[in-house]
């Protein structure tokens, strides 16, 4: 078999093996994370951790299927994956089965099946295919608006699904794009947007972000005179610390959020008599936009506080993505800080975790496996787990930037990508660096939904990567 | 490579590194997550130790502990459960039941408990509760009882010494790190004064709870576990039995009794009428009892020994008389005309009658009004004073020494202070135009002076030690301490010992004076007992009885105070309590010939009869 010993050796082994080693560290975390230290059975074929062997098993068939199809497969078949993953997401709305608030799966017989996940290697590729063709250009507006429109399906259907948590997946498809000539502003947008909007609900005293944000736009809008900007922020750090002492010396109770909105006067008043005396056009949006900014983040405080009922405010958290959380806010955050946390530098030995053994961290085996890795194998494990999926992303990103064909390319950008998101959300929430959304850690999470998924999504990925020196179109 | 690519890359990179640094953080810098993961499958499981017992002079026991059973709940571990048998074995209602679940609620809502850690659900419950409830309990997750000790009380006397036991308020847990929610503590009369040697020390245990709160055993072989300590036991200087026979004297009358042992300052009984039985403020009950008696117009919830402010009236004239002694202004030989009072030009202040003149002796057993006021006025008038507000400073300066004016320093926190006026309040009255005249009522008790009982009976106690006297105590003994050093220490006042012959003379003839006295009717057999009466003005009724007195007169071994509101004249009411209380400490029993002055004494009304 010649082809066969020609596609072992193409094979990019290194990102083989981080593969492999995740998936089986996954497996042993979740093996420990169904272990009953009272009543020690060593296999019991009922339990999470024997699926979820079976559910590697099955993928390393998905794997030799993937191998044994030609790349060709992928370009011509990626309109067809498209249309029928948002046939599916769209049916599972109406057919699905509703786990935890959201109708996202499809449930025949004993088989439970996520379409969210052959939706993201559908989209990916589709957003390849249309974006390598010589003429794409974000440039143009029909392209812009193809690529939004191919982008925004999966998500709305998403949305009705009340899978808020998978829809946000699709939003760092801005990174493949930035790659592929997005203004770097956009990113920047995004990123503030994201930041805004989802801290906006999280955290109280945004209105300090709120001046992020608008020093940043500020930023944007004199992107030459930094000078200027200095001064800005030189007077809002007046501002600020003059209402504080002024409080400290009263005695009052601190209010940052007021001192912060005495800062943003200062600047603002700096910024209008500046930009009078140099007759610049732009102060007078970007005091427009900041104000708009800070009137914002306080009136969706006080929608979401004072307006809201309880029952309605529940309803936007759980729309948001936040999980339901009955006992308390923060609650599971801090479970799982804890059991991290006791971890300590080497950790408390395989199997001899109490904090993810007595179902204090939630979704022990699934959002939250993460927590059994800092218990068991402390920041030792940790690391290692953080550093092979950094090592994972980056490799993605270096073999995407080596294929001939620009269709793999951004393939490899939005397999990476997506990588980067969901580690990025769930290792960051089990650390309270990120909201609590219920997305799952590759490889490592319970559920063969999400597995097969991101082995097909990263298996393809390392078939294109196999013919990375011919064209693939 | 492209500029695109590195920013991509360097987007996971510094996300990576963030996590890295936030881990490390957790893992291994900051140490507290490490104590939270233990906490958090750990219970500390309190162990309330018993309280100190509290036994009288005698070692009679007083005060002593009920078992007690609390329902505490951690709302975290709360699950579905079977509500009717829950009620059932509460032996309350549904709507009960729901009201006590509401009150949870809001109770977390307000953050005053903690979702994760028990607080009580239901306060004491009863025996069959418990019995109940200890069988079913592993069915309702979330709850489990608290064991806790509840005062009992052998006597139904001597509320007001005693105080009681209730839940600690949020400012004492905020002042004191020994206690947390729920806890209980002394409030008020000796449990609060030694709180902190009667309520021993709270013991630890752990044991290991998963997510459910189900026990996993001990915590690390209980290495960490901290036992009970009990509480001191306390011996009190009261008599118990002394204080429940005057209790039954003062039975519808109003007023206080206080004898101390002068010899060492401890008060043997304090009485406030009308009082309460403390076994009222013991478990669930306690609430509306506290509300019933704290709206009763007779007050019975004050404790009038320490906290009533009266006119000392004529009691106070022996005090004089030791002032003008030791003063020089007068000799035990000074005799005095009276014309039915005192009387300068204009002024006259009234007297009973009795022969004239008397000298000092028998002014006091006579009581003679216009007598004092001439000490007085020679008191603050005599020629070194340069003015009649140095003359009077002179004078408060002696009634201070003898504990008048300020808190005597008893072991009662809500203890008064009474009060005696210094020059600057009559400067103010009459615009700095005053004499001794315009004071004169004060040598006899009256005028702006007050003083409690307490401080009356220290005088007592103070004359019969002829000039020195301890503050005046009720702790007797700690189990394994010491009693405060401030109750081992003497106060000196600034009269010599030899101007006290004369005064206890004068009080021994006020009782047993043949040529005219005002008490005789507090002759004891056998007892040589001295004292003085007094009539406290009261402008709002009848007088109130006033009787200071000890004995025996050789060595004396009680002195007392007993004040009774509206009785009238000292003999009246007042000096026969007094000798009853006397004879029945010193004899401990009373002699046939006086059981018909106890019958009287013990069927006085002075309440009901007004009404």
């Amino acid at each position: 078999m010649p082809q066969n010993n020609s596609l072992l050796k193409s094979v990019d082994w290194v990102v083989v093996i981080v593969y492999v080693t995740l998936v089986a560290f996954g497996w042993f975390n979740i093996y420990a994370a169904n272990y009953n230290p009272e009543n020690p059975v060593l296999f019991d074929v009922g339990r999470e951790y024997a699926k979820q062997l079976l559910w590697i098993a099955l993928s390393g068939v998905i794997i030799w299927v993937i191998f044994m199809t030609d790349s060709k497969f992928y370009v011509a078949f990626s309109y067809f994956l498209y249309g029928l993953s948002v046939f599916l997401l769209f049916s599972v709305i109406f057919l699905g089965k509703e786990i935890n608030g959201a109708k996202s799966w499809f449930e025949i017989g004993p088989v439970r099946f996520q379409p969210v996940e052959l939706a993201k290697v559908a989209t990916a590729l589709t957003l390849a295919r249309i974006m390598s063709r010589y003429d794409f250009s974000f440039k143009k507006t029909s392209n812009l608006m193809r690529v939004g429109l191919i982008w925004m399906l999966p998500v709305i259907c998403i949305l009705l699904q009340n899978d808020t948590g998978s829809a946000l997946v699709f939003f760092i498809m801005v990174l493949p794009f930035y790659r592929e000539g997005l203004s770097g502003n956009v990113l920047v947008f995004a990123l503030i947007g994201a930041v805004v909007s989802v801290l906006t609900l999280v955290y109280p005293n945004v209105i300090i972000l709120a001046i992020i944000i608008a020093s940043c736009f500020v930023f944007l809008a004199f992107k030459i005179q930094y000078k200027f900007i200095g001064y800005a922020l030189f007077f809002g750090i007046i501002g600020f610390s003059v209402s504080y002492i002024a409080f400290k010396v009263l005695g009052k109770d601190i209010r940052l959020d007021l001192f912060t909105l005495v800062g943003a006067i200062f600047i603002s008043i700096y910024l209008a008599i500046s930009g009078l005396n140099k007759r610049l056009k732009a102060i007078l949006p970007a005091i427009v936009f900041m104000w708009g900014a800070i009137a914002f983040t306080i009136s969706t405080d006080y929608f979401v506080e004072e307006i809201l009922s309880e029952y309605q405010r529940n309803r936007i958290n759980v729309l948001l993505g936040f999980k339901d959380d009955p006992l308390g806010a923060g609650y599971n955050v801090n479970q799982s800080k804890i059991a991290i946390g006791s971890g300590g530098f080497l950790g408390k030995g395989y199997l001899d975790g109490t904090q993810t053994k007595f179902d204090f961290v939630p979704e022990q085996s699934t959002d939250f496996i993460f927590c059994t890795v800092g218990e068991e194998w402390g920041f030792a494990g940790t690391a290692l787990v953080v550093g092979l999926f950094v090592f994972l992303m980056i490799r993605l990103v270096i073999l995407a930037e080596k294929q001939h064909s620009v269709f793999s390319r951004i393939y490899g950008y939005c397999v990476a990508s997506i990588f980067f998101f969901h580690f990025s959300i769930n290792i960051g929430m089990t650390i309270g660096l990120a909201p609590v959304i219920g997305i799952p850690l590759p490889f490592f999470s319970y559920g063969g939904s999400s597995l097969w998924g991101f082995t097909t999504l990263l298996f393809i990925f390392l078939k294109l990567d196999t013919n990375r020196s011919e064209l693939i179109r | 490579m492209n500029r695109r690519t590195i920013v991509v890359a360097l987007i996971f990179i510094s996300v990576g590194i963030a996590f890295l640094i936030k881990l490390f953080i957790l893992q291994v810098y900051d140490p507290s997550y490490k104590y939270s993961a233990e906490s958090n499958t750990r219970r500390e499981i309190i162990n309330y130790p018993a309280r100190g017992l509290v036994f009288d002079r005698n070692g009679k026991l007083i005060v002593s502990n009920q078992a007690n059973y609390d329902l505490m709940v951690v709302p975290r571990e709360l699950k579905k459960m079977d509500t009717l048998s829950f009620c059932r074995g509460l032996n309350i209602s549904k709507d009960e039941l729901k009201e006590l679940f509401r009150e949870m609620r809001s109770k977390l809502k307000r953050r005053k408990i903690s979702s994760i850690k028990p607080s009580v659900f239901y306060k004491q419950l009863s025996a069959e509760q418990y019995g109940y409830l200890q069988e079913k309990l592993y069915k309702f997750d979330g709850f489990f009882v608290q064991r806790r000790t509840l005062r009992k009380y052998e006597y139904p006397n001597a509320g007001h010494i005693l105080g009681y036991i209730g839940e600690v308020g949020q400012s004492t847990i905020n002042e004191d790190d020994y206690y947390i929610t729920g806890d209980y503590h002394g409030i008020n009369g000796i449990e609060s004064t030694y709180e902190k040697f009667l309520r021993g020390k709270k013991g630890y245990e752990y044991v290991l709870v998963d997510v459910h709160g189900r026990e996993k055993g001990a915590f690390r072989d209980g290495h960490f576990d901290i036992p009970a300590e009990a509480g001191k036991d306390i011996s009190l200087s009261i008599d118990i039995e002394l204080q429940k026979y005057g209790e039954e004297l003062m039975a519808n009358k109003i007023g206080s009794i206080v004898a101390i042992e002068p010899a060492t300052g401890e008060i043997l009984t304090m009485i406030s009428a009308p009082t309460y039985d403390p076994s009222l403020f013991v478990g669930k009950k306690r609430a509306a009892n506290f509300a019933t008696l704290n709206q009763d117009t007779l007050m019975p919830l004050f404790n009038r020994p320490i906290m009533a402010l009266y006119p000392p009236g004529s009691t106070f004239k022996p005090l004089n008389a030791l002032i003008g002694l030791q003063e020089g202004v007068i000799t035990p030989e000074s005799k005095y005309e009276c014309y039915m009072g005192y009387s300068v030009g204009s002024f006259h202040l009234g007297c009973h009658s009795h022969y004239s003149p008397l000298d000092l002796r028998h002014s006091i057993s006579n009581s003679c009004n216009a007598y004092y006021c001439h000490v007085f006025r020679n008191i603050i008038d005599q020629s070194k004073n340069s003015s009649v507000q140095d003359g009077f400073e002179l004078w408060k300066n002696y009634l201070v020494r003898f504990g008048f004016g300020y808190k005597l320093g008893v072991d009662f926190a809500n203890e008064k202070r009474g009060f005696v006026p210094n020059h600057k309040t009559y400067d103010k009255i009459y615009n700095k135009s005053w004499s001794s005249l315009t004071v004169v009522s004060l040598a006899i008790g009256q005028g702006e002076l007050l003083a409690t009982p307490m401080q009356i009976a220290n005088l007592g106690a103070t004359i019969a030690n002829k000039g020195r006297f301890y503050t005046p105590h009720i702790i007797k003994g700690i189990e394994n301490d010491t009693i405060p050093s401030k109750y081992k220490t003497i106060r000196e006042t600034n009269v010599d010992s030899t101007h006290f012959r004369p005064i206890i003379e004068g009080m021994e003839l006020a009782v047993w004076g043949s040529d005219g006295n005002t008490a005789g009717i507090a002759r004891i057999p056998d007892i040589r007992i001295c004292g003085k009466t007094g009539t406290a003005e009261n402008p709002h009724g009848e007088d109130h009885s006033v009787f200071v007195a000890f004995a025996p007169k050789e060595d004396p071994k009680i002195a007392i105070a007993v004040y009774v509101e509206n009785g009238g004249y000292g003999s009246r009411y007042a000096a026969p309590i007094a000798s009853l209380m006397v004879e029945k400490y010193l004899k401990n029993e009373i002699h046939p010939t006086r059981k018909w002055l106890e019958k009287r004494m013990l069927e006085g009304d002075l309440i009901h009869a007004s009404e």
